[in-house]
């Protein structure tokens, strides 16, 4: 015997007990198996092929209220017919069809895509039961194994306004569904507005029951009775800031105009209306026929889905020429009595600006009253010429910082998605063009009357007056007020945002606009009573006749309302964008309109299709 | 080469091979009845996993015949070079592999997907294997006796390093092998084992019970050896020390565990537990094998498993289908094809002339049964929820190819019992 086998031996009764712990083990095994499959009834579904199903209780969606408590937008149940492909045997199609109202055709493409889904899981197989139906339907389902009802909500609407602002629910698509585990397919999710917004405060949370069900798919009772099951909480409802009588006037007065009204109240940020037009009825982009719809929508030229009062982004024109006084002022290249000439025209250097004919010499109110271009192309070729800059980039960036402290160039951090930024030229974007250094005052004259590289939103025409309205400051404007219950204020938006410009130039710029209503170019949509101060704009448009563009706030002193008016292709800003933001204070302001015949004259004025005026 | 290819089917242990094929068929169907859907019928669909299987299959099979045709001085002689090769690659899919399921462990390359780990299982068992036969004849100093923990702990500490716990704790299954070299002592062993099914029962059934029993076992043991007194008073000292141990369990388990054990272990003596986790798989799994009954509801008729009511069933819940639609003979069955298969290998390691063969023998066993016991034990709820594939059964190529190379390396070297190398 070697040294090896003598050490191998002195552990060789090890495998022994090795393989009894095998043995131990399996005996185990075998012993719980034995209990598991044998003994123990409470695992036990064997005896009929019982099968569990999960039915999901979908919580109610939130609902959606005016500023006053007026309700909205609130939910209407209603069932989608599901299948579960492999549970189907021996029904009598012929039947089932004439019970549900469908054709045999569509009954075979309906299985074959719920096969191709799942044999084992639930897929929709009529979508949209009524409350009706659903109970003539319920008593004869136990013919039909294999299908089943499952109860959801579909979101309706109060009056046919506010589709932008409300946005729209629809199916979650499966982008969603692999990167959200909450969301599974058929549920509903908020795609846009407030609804896309709020998602998280509105669904809730869902909840599920777990049935034990026979191989006829009848119900026998709750799994473990009701154990795992779980309640849905319902969604939190939205207190909006929406003046829903407002809204709806604003619409009334926007038919057959394409524009939008952006209202706001100054001192709290919360926007009183917002119409985008043409618009659509929201509650066509609910249930069955949405995906239609849409595409509908879609397609239609005048693209009615597209919102104007976020994304739509014009010059804003002589509306601007309030921004660029109060820089001057600001600046102090300009003061409240400067006197300047006007011969109809500023011309310098071969570049030309008209003007319209107006009383000369004229003071700085003046200037905003009259809307006077000369006034503002001195004033702005002052801003941008100061001798305390090096260059012109310093000067230019200067300005510019001006315009960002007014929420210019920038997306609003608030409740409203899809929101565009507009657009200011950086002096950068001048050093690409014309080289470095290569542009002068001259070059960029058109921004001091409100043209050339700008773009601004009708929301942030809105805030602007909104702006001035508080005398230096704006609070970010937004559709939600309160979350759950009307108490509970939104506190996110609260706070005030300081502009570049003292308080002092503030009174001077409202005066100034109250002129332009009192006895300047917005005379003709004066109210009587109400001291409304405003500022007319004629957007140039390249493509066909100009916008009508006004903004305004009043009552001036004490300021309850701010307001931006855009209308497309109307021409002067005087003649129809003036009047209907008019018409939209006075409502506002007194909550009705007494001035018939003018009302009268802006809700058939047509601009879409001229020829019908 | 021919003749001694021929040599090498008729040496090689025939029923172990016979098993194998038999769990790999096993598997197959099983996967099957879990994937298979009734429009769908194909077998050989790639796109299902079934249809992938019998492609990892065949990948195992081949794999299979190159061992055996290979001189098996490959693996003997270059053990240390694998071990490190397989050492490197887990470095690797650290920093370059893909994250599944928040386990760093897989490698993609095109449409598959490789789990290294798997791999580094049987190169651990050579070098281990190596090691320790290196050592024959010679007196094992302090330093010997540490270094066999040192192969097994790197690529254990790198597999936890990949956050798999489960693959992790494979490794420990080596321990059976260096108690059956004598690196531990039995007791120590025994004491393991003891602590561990005690501390599971406890908490499964009232603690007085198991005293009892305790009780009750060591006065059977006391009457049976009333001769040797001694013996005697140290066996009612370790009933009484066990009976105290078992009373205190419940203060451990109240007290000192953190709150993920805590939970691993109240999924399984209750299942009032969240039933999205882990908890949710087990309660599944359970109610799949106990619908299964007696016989079982037959092949494809399965509730539970054709409506993917058990998560993960193709792979570590592989056994909750078999239960379902065997029932309780068909999964004694399979308990049974397991036991007799790692004994079988554990009685062909004994009766290995070399060190080196007997010592592999044992890896390979080891590394078999607690796969098994582990996850078997994990679907019909006696130990925690610990994610490993049950061997040559559970979808999956990476453990189906790995599990193979092992068994193979070992049905081999068992081809040259008689030579002397």
């Amino acid at each position: 015997m070697t040294q090896i086998n003598q050490q191998t031996n002195a552990y060789l009764n090890r495998k022994f007990i090795i393989i009894a712990i095998f043995l131990v083990t399996g005996l185990i095994f075998v012993a719980r198996l034995f209990f598991l499959q044998v003994v123990d009834p409470s695992y036990k579904l064997s005896a009929s092929k019982n099968i569990l199903r999960y039915i999901t209780d979908y919580p109610a969606r939130g609902l959606i209220y005016d500023r006053n408590g007026e309700l909205l937008v609130y939910n209407e149940p209603f069932y989608d017919l599901m299948v579960i492909p492999g549970q189907v045997r021996d029904i009598d199609t012929t039947e089932f069809c004439g019970l549900m109202g469908i054709t045999r055709d569509f009954f075979d493409r309906r299985m074959k895509q719920a096969k191709e889904y799942s044999l084992y899981r639930g897929s929709v197989f009529v979508r949209q039961i009524s409350k009706n139906s659903y109970a003539y339907i319920q008593e004869k389902l136990h013919k039909f194994p294999g299908f089943y009802v499952q109860p959801r909500t579909l979101r309706n609407y109060t009056y046919p306004v506010a589709a932008h602002t409300f946005g729209y629910v629809g199916e979650a698509g499966p982008g969603i569904i692999n990167n959200n585990p909450y969301y599974k397919a058929g549920d509903y999710i908020g795609i846009s507005g407030i609804e896309k917004h709020y998602e998280e405060q509105l669904r809730g949370e869902k909840g599920v029951r777990i049935k034990v069900v026979d191989v006829l798919s009848r119900e026998i009772g709750s799994h473990q009775r009701g154990r795992f099951d779980t309640v849905p909480t319902a969604g939190k409802d939205l207190y909006t800031t929406l003046d829903i009588n407002l809204q709806l006037y604003g619409e009334r007065l926007m038919q057959n105009k394409i524009g939008s009204i952006v209202a706001i109240e100054p001192s709290t940020g919360e926007i009183l209306a917002l119409v985008s037009s043409p618009s659509y009825d929201p509650n066509l982009l609910v249930g069955r026929a949405r995906t239609q719809i849409y595409r509908k929508l879609q397609r239609d030229t005048l693209n009615p889905i597209f919102n104007r009062a976020l994304m739509a982004q014009y010059p804003p024109g002589s509306v601007f020429k309030v921004v660029n006084t109060l820089i001057g002022l600001q600046e102090n290249v300009v003061q409240p009595g400067t006197r300047l000439s006007c011969p109809g025209y500023y011309s310098s250097r071969g570049i030309t600006v008209r003007c319209r004919n107006h009383p000369s010499p004229i003071d700085l109110i003046e200037s905003i009253k009259y809307s006077c271009n000369t006034y503002a192309s001195i004033l702005f070729r002052n801003v941008i010429e100061q001798d305390d800059f090096e260059n012109i980039k310093e000067s230019f960036t200067n300005w510019r910082n001006y315009l960002t402290s007014f929420g210019l160039g920038n997306v609003f951090d608030n409740d409203l998605p899809y929101a565009l930024s507009g657009l200011i030229a950086t002096s950068d974007y001048y050093d690409r063009i014309y080289g470095t250094n290569g542009w002068r005052s001259l070059t960029v004259l058109s921004l001091g009357i409100g043209q050339g590289e700008l773009g601004t939103t009708p929301l942030q025409l809105a805030n602007i007056a909104a702006t001035i309205a508080n005398r230096g400051y704006y609070i970010t404007p937004h559709v939600v007020k309160a979350i759950g219950n009307p108490d509970s204020i939104n506190t996110k938006y609260n706070e005030k945002n300081q502009t570049a410009v003292d308080k002092e130039h503030f009174n001077v710029m409202a005066e100034a606009m109250f002129q332009v209503v009192e006895e300047g170019t917005g005379r003709f949509s004066r109210i009587e009573d109400i001291e409304m101060a405003g500022k007319t704009g004629t957007v140039q448009n390249p493509h066909g006749e100009n916008h009508s563009a006004f903004i305004a706030f009043a009552p001036k002193d004490d300021p309850k309302i701010a307001i931006s008016v855009i209308i497309e292709n109307s021409g002067y800003g005087a003649t129809w964008a003036a009047p209907l933001a008019s018409l939209m204070i006075e409502k506002y302001l007194t909550g009705e309109v007494n001035r018939k015949w003018f009302e009268q004259r802006i809700v058939e004025a047509n601009f879409i299709n001229p020829e019908n005026q | 080469m021919k003749p001694e290819q021929l040599n090498i089917l008729k040496n090689i242990d025939k029923p172990a091979l016979f098993i194998y094929l038999v769990l790999v068929f096993i598997g197959l169907a099983n996967i099957y009845a879990t994937e298979v859907d009734d429009a769908y019928k194909n077998i050989l669909d790639f796109s299902q996993s079934y249809g992938k299987q019998i492609l990892f299959i065949a990948a195992a099979f081949l794999t299979a015949a190159i061992i055996l045709s290979i001189d098996i001085k490959f693996f003997t002689a270059f053990g240390y070079i694998i071990y490190i090769f397989f050492l490197l690659v887990l470095i690797a899919v650290l920093f370059f592999g893909t994250e599944v399921k928040a386990t760093k462990a897989w490698f993609h390359i095109g449409n598959f997907a490789i789990q290294p780990s798997e791999f580094a299982k049987f190169a651990t068992a050579l070098a281990l294997t190596k090691y320790i036969s290196s050592l024959k004849g010679k007196t094992i100093r302090f330093g010997n006796k540490i270094k066999p923990f040192i192969i097994i702990a790197i690529p254990a500490i790198l597999v936890m390093l990949q956050n798999d716990t489960g693959t992790t704790l494979v490794f420990s299954a080596f321990f059976l092998v260096l108690y059956r070299e004598g690196y531990i002592s039995g007791i120590i062993l025994a004491f393991a084992a003891m602590a561990v099914l005690l501390f599971i029962l406890t908490l499964l059934i009232n603690e007085f019970i198991i005293i009892a029993g305790i009780a009750g076992l060591v006065i059977l043991i006391s009457v049976i050896i009333r001769k040797r007194k001694a013996e005697v008073l140290q066996l009612i000292v370790l009933g009484i020390l066990l009976s105290v141990y078992v009373y205190s369990v419940d203060y451990v388990f109240e007290n000192v565990l953190q709150h993920h054990q805590k939970e691993r272990i109240t999924i399984l003596i209750n299942d009032e537990v969240d039933m999205k986790g882990p908890g949710y798989n087990l309660n599944q799994s359970k109610i799949a094998i106990g619908s299964g009954g007696f016989l079982g509801q037959g092949f494809l008729q399965g509730t539970q498993t054709k409506f993917n009511f058990v998560p993960e069933q193709s792979t570590d819940f592989i056994f909750s289908t078999i239960g379902e639609e065997w029932g309780f003979v068909g999964s004694t069955v399979v308990i049974l094809l397991f036991l007799i298969f790692i004994t079988r290998i554990v009685l062909l390691a004994e009766k290995q002339r070399s060190a080196f063969s007997r010592i592999f023998g044992y890896c390979v066993a080891s590394v078999l049964f607690f796969h098994f016991a582990v996850n078997t034990g994990m679907t019909i709820g006696l130990v925690p929820v610990i994610g490993i594939p049950l061997p040559f059964i559970s979808y999956g190529g990476s453990s189906m190819i790995g599990f193979t190379i092992l068994l193979f390396i070992f049905l081999k070297l068992d081809t040259k019992r008689l030579e002397r190398f």
